[in-house]
């Protein structure tokens, strides 16, 4: 159980909170509280129930079972504008604002000055200047339209934007991640001030040295369920990341073949691009399955559309079976072997509406084309041997694609990569969202394909996974590879406390430790 | 300040074209023009753009709120025709009456005389409202596309038109078409004020056409409040990012019912204005087509863009006159009038490819198909 905190002085309370999401378990049975004057952090992995625990008290979504009491009086919120008008405001990890209009505009959105009934553009411009100011950030002119500002700046605004509705609990969701070091440090001093008038903060951050420096008290959870609260100090770091481990069930992996130094498939020098990706130097053989770990978003992701020719402006060295290879877009990188599994099926990787059939075969109808024109004799052996070979459950062939489950529909996508014979592999997170039963028979095939000498790439959330299936794991953090995991090294621990960058080691001296 | 200026300027950047486009094209047809820089010409210009400059700012509205209205079209042929059961001025009322499935229906007599002229205009501005609000609603509520929902009731107005007026009549009071597509002077000659207006301060704005007095009343009276209103700022929020928008607790739907409620009223003044020029109610079918297809043209090169969140319906009350002088280069140059298709299609493509210039900064070409 939890620790309980005397109920008296807790500004928010919730008891038995639970969520569920299409079957899904987010959140079950959690209590918790904090405090005004307190600034608590909320700690866990990827998936462990913390947005959705910040999205229930902000009112974004509403909970299936539980009961929630603020200041004292029970709540429960409809809408965002509700949980507002309550007091409590959330700075959210996808940002809220409306590019098009001005940073003025934005951080009075919801209740500008007005006069005769319209809106006072003048006083609705000092009152952004004033914000802009508490947290030190005059240099962001309110005229400025938010798309016109970096991620940084807009960031800034998003905080001067929740601080204007003058919270009594505010939640920062990873408030601080793509701020610059300077204004992390004003930021800092802005919640030392808002702590001091009483305010109730919820800290949600992934940067452990940042939770040790603000943080009064520090929640944990994992699979949807609070594990422990406790005071500052009362843990190590190393307590912390065990307590966010946790104790899972190991899915069933299929045996990694030992191996000699393999064959190289890719090889990336020196690969940059925008404010994302970092100088990144990474091998992948023949045979081999290397993850790619750490925590969401920092540059997974980018790696993988920069070497699938989505992204332009990528400087650096990208060698494919000995061949400097610079693909411009998914089809150049298609026709020198690539294949990617991307993020979203449903947008990215299928056309839901049209057959299965037609999904299979679309990006290998050069390779059963006569001409200008699809052999259909050719193209329905394809069809069949891809059906065969990933064992997709389906009516027919003729069917639309969106009539299968997520995990049939995700072989699909796969299969679909698999026609075009592809030398290098790279998976985004294939396996989100998809059954146990399933989640194995990619596995399987994974390494199937590993061991006809395809080279994978593979990005998972989920640790366990990598672990499983990879020969070797790249974690990756602020868009860094940051260390290179092997072996015996590779276990959930060392993940955790490398995708953390406990120790803030630069890239440079732990990626020459390790090499 | 310079900073601000700078910054307003870049974000303008859509309507200072289209402002300079209009500029240096109108100054060129007065030099070409034998009578150029002369109040009858502007008389006349003025009268060939308002109903489009009208429709222009129809189509802006719901356009910020990134949906297009095909409807604005019919909305303004529907009020035209009932103008012209309306607006006659006969002096003892107009009878009404309905002959639907073989009935004779009265629907009593419409007053006459200068009080039912200003009643005649408020039901008919009301009419043009309430096709918008209904526009609204079915989008809102009925949860479809705005598109094929204006696409619909674009449809339906455009019955309802051909119902009251199956080929092209009705009378639109004399004077008062003399009155609105004239010079201040002949207005106020019409309605006898100023001293029939002679009084001598009068004189040096006399020469002003009516309908341009109207386009800036009814830009300043009606879009520059609704610009600074809440809802108005909500339009644009909903065209920039509805989901931000949502979680910011803006009321989405009372905005998108107001864009298009706004876009009704906006038709509806053209279509009034059109019946008062043409002293006729015409159900004209390939007029209220080539009108909607204008003023998505308009809205474009005006500056607004079509993904909504960005734009002005001032931007597009230029770009409608853009559109406009355009048409008069024709009748003065002696160019076959065949032609104009192609160079309004010319004009559009250019204006639109100085606003798509953006996309050759994306960084992620998968942000391109979002």
């Amino acid at each position: 159980m939890p620790d309980a905190i005397p109920s008296q002085s807790a500004f928010l309370t919730l008891s038995g909170i639970s969520k569920r999401y299409a079957g899904v378990r987010a959140l079950e049975g959690v209590d918790f509280a904090c405090e005004r004057g307190k600034i608590h952090a909320v700690l866990g992995e990827n998936g462990a129930g913390k947005s959705t625990l910040i999205k229930i008290i902000a009112g974004v979504v509403q909970p299936d079972t539980g009961t929630m009491r603020l200041d004292g009086r029970d709540v429960s919120f409809a809408t965002p504008s509700a949980a507002n008008a309550a007091g409590v405001v959330c700075i959210f990890q996808e940002l809220s604002l409306m590019p098009d209009l001005s940073v003025a505009d934005n951080i009075s959105i919801a209740s500008p000055p007005r006069r005769f009934g319209l809106i006072d553009a003048r006083a609705q411009r000092r009152r952004a200047e004033q914000l802009l100011a508490e947290i030190g950030c005059e240099d962001v002119n309110p005229l400025m339209r938010v798309r016109d500002l970096p991620l940084s700046r807009r960031q800034v605004v998003e905080i001067a934007k929740a601080l204007g509705k003058k919270p009594q609990l505010l939640i920062l969701d990873e408030a601080t991640s793509a701020l610059t070091s300077a204004d992390v440090e004003k930021v800092y001093a802005m919640l030392a001030r808002l702590k001091a008038e009483g305010v109730a903060i919820l800290y949600i951050s992934h940067r452990m040295h940042e939770v040790e420096a603000l943080a009064d008290r520090a929640s944990v959870f994992r699979n949807g369920r609070h594990i422990e609260t406790f005071d500052k100090g009362k843990r190590s770091t190393a307590d912390i990341v065990q307590l966010m481990i946790g104790r899972d069930i190991a899915a069933q992996y299929p045996p990694k073949p030992a191996r000699e130094t393999p064959k190289p498939v890719l090889d990336i020098e020196n690969l940059s691009w925008d404010r994302h990706l970092h100088q990144i130097s990474l091998r992948v053989g023949a045979g081999e399955i290397v993850g790619l770990g750490g925590l969401d978003g920092q540059g997974q992701k980018s790696l993988l559309l920069a070497l699938f020719g989505v992204l332009r402006g990528v400087s650096g060295q990208i060698t494919v079976e000995g061949r400097e290879v610079r693909p411009a877009s998914p089809a150049a990188a298609k026709s020198v072997g690539i294949a990617l599994v991307p993020e979203d099926r449903k947008t990215e990787g299928l056309m839901l509406p049209m057959s299965i059939a037609d999904n299979l075969v679309i990006a290998s109808l050069d390779a059963i084309s006569k001409g200008p024109l699809v052999d259909r004799a050719r193209e329905n052996e394809a069809i069949k041997r891809a059906i065969a070979r990933l064992q997709i459950k389906i009516g027919a062939p003729g069917d639309a694609v969106s009539t299968l489950s997520g995990g049939n529909q995700q072989k699909v996508v796969l299969a679909k990569w698999l026609m075009t014979d592809p030398k290098l592999i790279l998976l985004n997170d294939p396996t989100r969202g998809i059954d146990v039963g399933t989640k194995q028979e990619l596995y399987r095939l994974m390494r199937e394909l590993a061991d006809q000498g395809a080279a994978i790439l593979f990005y998972s959330t989920d640790y366990d996974e990598l672990i499983g299936c990879c020969n070797r794991v790249a974690i990756m953090y602020d868009g860094r590879i940051v260390r290179e995991l092997e072996g015996d090294d590779l276990t959930e621990t060392n993940i955790i406390a490398s995708a953390l960058n406990i120790d803030g080691a630069t890239p440079e001296s732990s990626g020459a430790a390790h090499a | 300040m310079l900073d601000d200026v700078a910054i307003r300027f870049r974000q303008n950047i859509g309507i200072v074209t289209a402002v300079l486009l209009f500029a240096v094209l109108y100054l060129l047809y007065n030099f070409a023009h034998p009578k150029g820089f002369s109040s009858a010409v502007l008389v006349q210009n003025g009268d060939e753009i308002f109903a489009l400059a009208m429709l222009a700012m129809a189509q802006t509205v719901p356009v910020l709120a990134s949906g297009l209205d095909l409807s604005v079209g019919a909305v303004m042929t529907m009020v035209g025709c009932f103008a012209s059961y309306l607006l006659t001025g006969v002096a003892d009322g107009t009878p009404l009456h309905l002959e639907i499935f073989g009935l004779h229906l009265g629907l009593g007599t419409f007053p006459g005389g200068v009080s039912g002229i200003l009643l005649g205009i408020a039901v008919c501005l009301a009419i043009g409202t309430l096709a918008g609000f209904i526009n609204g609603c079915i989008v809102v509520y009925g949860r479809i596309q705005p598109i094929i929902a204006t696409l619909a009731t674009g449809a339906v107005y455009i019955g309802i038109a051909l119902f009251l007026r199956p080929t092209p009549g009705g009378k639109i009071d004399e004077d008062l078409n003399w009155a609105m597509t004239n010079s201040l002077g002949d207005f106020a000659a019409t309605v006898h004020i100023f001293d029939d207006g002679a009084a001598s301060w009068f004189a040096p704005v006399a020469w002003i056409p009516v309908p341009f007095v109207l386009l800036i009343l009814i830009a300043l009276l009606v879009w520059v409040p609704f610009r600074r209103s809440v809802l108005g700022r909500a339009v644009y929020a909903v065209g920039s990012a509805e989901g931000a928008a949502y979680m910011s607790g803006l009321p989405i739907d009372r905005a998108k019912i107001a864009a298009f409620t706004l876009a009704g009223f906006f038709a509806g003044c053209g279509g009034l204005f059109l019946a008062i020029q043409t002293s006729s109610g015409n159900a004209d079918i390939p007029q209220a087509g080539a009108y909607t297809l204008n003023s998505i043209a308009s809205v474009v090169i005006g500056g607004t863009s079509l993904l909504g969140g960005t734009g002005s319906a001032i931007g597009s009350i230029f770009g409608a006159m853009v559109l406009r002088v355009i048409s008069f280069f024709f009748r003065i140059f002696d160019i076959a009038p065949l032609l104009q298709p192609l160079f309004e299609g010319l004009i559009l493509l250019a204006a639109v490819s100085i606003g798509a210039l953006g996309v050759l900064r994306v960084k992620n070409t998968l942000e391109l198909f979002r």
